[in-house]
């Protein structure tokens, strides 16, 4: 369980770190909180000859509430969303997301931005993201370009990051009526199955909605089918809920492990996103 | 070989580090603290965990490197004056132990745990000490400890 050798970079901005991965290409490998890539390392899958450090760069680990919304940079770690009375108002979905990730040791390292860069099926903020219709800053070298969460997560362990780019933002506008929740792994707190839902309410009613899952699929997806069926549903009726719910899943391939079969993760689905749904709703 | 230097336990200590060192094997291998555990050095069992800067986190899933001039704190730092940290007596005075494999680990996570809030009520205490395995299963004599610790304070 050691990792191969590699040299060690800390640069203090941005400029430096582009540098450092201009110079060194695919060899060079970012490193935030280290909690999904240093036990990639550790079992050689990932062998790197230079870690680049991007902790203690300035200013990518702010929390602003903006007219339009919130503005998270890609250091924030999860703790500190968990923590924050800003996100709990604003984008209530991200701090339940945030404050179920593993453990509070885990939530004290890991990253916002290392979470997202790292693309796991099974993390929780890609559902988050793509729910709240989340706009993600990446640097380069030559200038910056902003995706849409629907453009960013791209497969398993697949984004829209190339190898000389910086995640540093992420904004989100304000989404009150949203929830994020989900069946954890015992052991890891991965989710089997996590819902993200985000609706617009008029009076009684979902105007309009957005629903992520992760877990199920090679990457976290947006359940449209779903999101049709809720419009003008009565956001008190359970029932209802439940029914636009049910085909969650439909068109994905579930994935099976040892833990969940592809068909009870495609069932889990529905049955998280009317949660999801419901507890968007009275928010 | 990277130059690092770290205040363990209040004391500065200035050394060379192969930059794949994980703080957990600085601290075991390099220092001879070893009451800190590498129990799975994958993140999942929390004998590892120790203070950074006041907060706890795992020793095993961060490098030495990437804490340049952080206070680390670990089992060894926390008593005063050759008398137990309170916490420590209440993991003695409960039995909250059997083999002690994971018992520093529980205690520098649940020194954490109170001064994060967390320890009101059994459930509570639970929660915030999910990420401390006991193989031996000393769980509810663990809660038990923690709490009166909390309430003793
Ligand atoms: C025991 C345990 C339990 C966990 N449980 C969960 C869970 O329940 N849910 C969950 O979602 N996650 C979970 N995780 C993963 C955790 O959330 C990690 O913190 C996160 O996946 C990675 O963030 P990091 O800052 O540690 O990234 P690192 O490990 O430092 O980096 C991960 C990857 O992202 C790249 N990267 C990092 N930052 C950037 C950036 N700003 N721009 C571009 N690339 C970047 C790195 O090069 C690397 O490839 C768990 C991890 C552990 C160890
Ligand atoms: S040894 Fe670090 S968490 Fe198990
Ligand atoms: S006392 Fe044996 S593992 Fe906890």
């Amino acid at each position: 369980m050691i990792p191969s050798a590699f040299d060690y970079a800390r640069p203090e901005n941005l400029q430096d770190a582009f540098a450092l991965l201009a110079e060194h290409g695919d060899e060079a490998k970012l490193i935030a909180g280290g909690h999904s890539l240093l036990p990639m390392m550790k079992l050689r899958l990932a062998t790197p000859s230079i870690l680049i450090d991007i902790s203690r760069i300035d200013g990518l680990a702010g929390i602003d509430a903006t007219r339009d919304g919130l503005k998270l940079g890609a250091l924030v770690t999860h703790a500190a969303l968990a923590a924050s009375e800003q996100v709990r108002k604003l984008a209530p979905a991200l701090a339940d997301a945030a404050a179920q990730i593993g453990d509070t040791q885990v939530r004290n390292r890991g990253t916002l931005g290392g979470a997202c860069a790292h693309g796991d099926p099974a993390a929780d903020y890609p559902a988050v993201l793509l729910a709240l219709g989340a706009r993600l800053r990446i640097a380069k070298k030559g200038g910056e370009t902003v995706k849409e969460a629907d453009d960013f997560f791209r497969g398993m362990f697949e984004t829209a990051l190339e190898g000389d780019a910086i995640l540093t933002e992420i904004a989100l506008g304000p989404a009150p009526h949203s929830a994020y929740v989900k069946f954890p792994h015992p052991a890891s707190h991965y989710a089997v199955v996590g819902v993200a839902a985000k609706l617009e309410l008029q009076g009684a009613k979902i105007a309009s909605a957005r629903v992520a899952i992760t877990g199920v699929g090679d990457s976290a997806f947006r359940a449209k089918s779903v999101e049709k069926a809720l419009s003008g549903v009565d956001a008190g009726d359970a029932a209802a809920i439940r029914s636009a719910c049910i085909d969650a899943a439909a068109g994905i391939e579930a994935r099976s492990d040892v833990f969940a079969s592809g068909s009870y993760r495609a069932a889990m689905a529905a049955v998280y996103a009317a949660r999801a749904v419901t507890a968007a709703a009275i928010r | 070989m990277i130059e690092l230097r770290l205040v363990v336990n209040g004391e500065e200590r200035r050394l060379e580090v192969d930059p794949r060192t994980t703080l957990c094997d600085l601290l075991r291998e390099r220092l001879a603290l070893t009451g800190t555990k590498k129990g799975c050095d994958r993140g999942e069992c929390g004998a590892c965990t120790v203070h950074v800067n006041g907060r706890r986190v795992l020793s095993c899933m961060t490098l030495a490197v990437m804490h340049e001039g952080d206070a680390v704190t670990t089992i060894e730092g926390i008593a005063r004056d050759g008398s137990l940290h309170p916490v420590q007596r209440a993991f003695v005075e409960h039995d909250a132990f059997q083999c002690g494999f994971c018992t520093s680990g529980q205690i520098m996570s649940a020194i954490a745990c109170i001064e994060e809030g967390r320890a009101s009520d059994p459930a509570t205490i639970r929660e915030a000490m999910s990420g401390n395995l006991c193989r031996c299963a000393a769980y509810a004599n663990i809660v038990a400890a923690i709490q009166a610790a909390a309430e003793s304070r």
